[in-house]
């Protein structure tokens, strides 16, 4: 049998190429399975929701509330708030929204006690305190609306760089509104943005790292 | 004892075997080996002056109106504001000397309402990490290419 010897180093050569390449890919591959890469990366500690560096403190407010009181985020100090802007008419995102602090609520236990949701109207036209209160408490009793004159609502979008924008004519309009959920902190800063579209278990997680500080 | 019929043309044409094989193997390597980059974020800023030079009645484009992420690779969105005046930047409104950082850990397609655009619609997409194989070796094509 008579072998080539220059066919037979090139062979070894493409050998070691491809076990070299096998190699690098299986030890990396087996510090690192392959089950979940793509599910986010050593992020437990930090936040879910977008946060603000370096927090400053949220805007307040002073609004007539569904409980029949002035609703301002001073009298939540100590509580963690969760402030939400929509209109009760709203078909899918606020009721989604809402339904989604419920549960985060419940999944809360005890610590709930220490988070407020105040959802502010973008649509004082068809949103009064009676109103509110009565869509709210459907969703959790706890909840607490504000509403107030179109320009009072407008001044607190802006500072929250909220957007509302009527949709449609006649008495079935819609409002286009910002659908994320501002969370405030114990001391009253503005922390983090959750975007809309995360579970309970995405603001639970935030919020107790909030109630921790 | 004969060698395969296939290894004939191999030994008459070492070279091209040895370069075809250098190809096979770097095509493998691009298939299956991690991507993994320095840095999961991808930043937008705002300069200082975007608030005079908008006075000014100057039209300024920061954001594109489409952002598009891969998750597990760049998938936490970066805004920093190094203006002296507060700014609507993607989703949210950020102080003067502030950044804001949204994590993502789905891929979707998000949508913002953002003042800043035209239409006023700001979409993030999010694109899953690319599977070992075609994907990854797309992927790197396409970064090679100087894609994202």
């Amino acid at each position: 049998m008579g072998s080539n010897p220059r066919f037979l180093t090139l062979a070894g050569v493409v050998l070691l190429l491809f076990a070299g390449a096998a190699i690098t890919f299986l030890s990396r591959n087996a510090a690192r399975p392959e089950v979940k890469p793509v599910q986010a990366p050593a992020r437990p500690a930090g936040m879910i929701a977008g946060i603000f560096d370096p927090p400053h403190p949220a805007p307040d407010f002073s609004l007539p509330g569904s409980d029949g009181s002035e609703v301002t985020l001073a009298r939540y100090r100590g509580k963690v708030v969760l402030l939400s802007f929509g209109f009760t008419y709203c078909a899918a995102v606020c009721p989604t929204t809402l339904a989604t602090l419920a549960q985060v609520r419940s999944k809360l236990g005890k610590a709930a006690a220490s988070v407020q949701v105040i959802f502010v109207t973008v649509d004082p036209a068809r949103d009064d305190a009676a109103h509110m209160r009565d869509y709210l408490k459907a969703f959790d009793p706890g909840f607490i609306g504000a509403t107030g004159t179109p320009d009072a609502l407008a001044a607190v979008r802006e500072k929250y760089g909220v957007t509302a924008v009527r949709r449609g004519e006649g008495p079935d309009y819609a409002m286009d509104h910002t659908s994320s959920i501002f969370l405030i902190d114990r001391a009253g800063k503005l922390r983090a943005m959750m975007p809309f579209g995360h579970d309970p278990a995405d603001f639970a997680h935030d919020i107790r790292l909030l109630l921790a500080e | 004892m004969q060698p395969p019929s296939w290894i004939l043309p191999l030994r008459r044409h070492p070279i091209a075997a040895a370069l075809a094989a250098v190809l096979l193997a770097g095509l493998g390597w691009a298939a299956l080996a991690p991507i993994e980059l320095a840095s999961h974020e991808a930043v937008f800023e705002i300069p200082r002056g975007t608030s005079a030079r908008h006075m000014a009645g100057e039209k300024i484009d920061i954001l594109p109106q489409t952002i598009r992420l891969t998750l597990g690779l760049n998938d936490i969105l970066v805004f920093k504001n190094a203006d002296t005046a507060p700014h609507i930047f993607g989703p949210t409104l950020i102080m003067p000397g502030q950044t804001f950082r949204l994590p993502f850990s789905q891929a979707s397609t998000y949508s913002f309402q953002c003042t800043a655009h035209a239409n006023g619609q700001l979409n993030i997409i999010v694109d899953p990490n690319p599977a070992p194989g075609w994907e990854r070796l797309s992927w790197r094509f396409r970064k090679l290419m100087g894609g994202a």
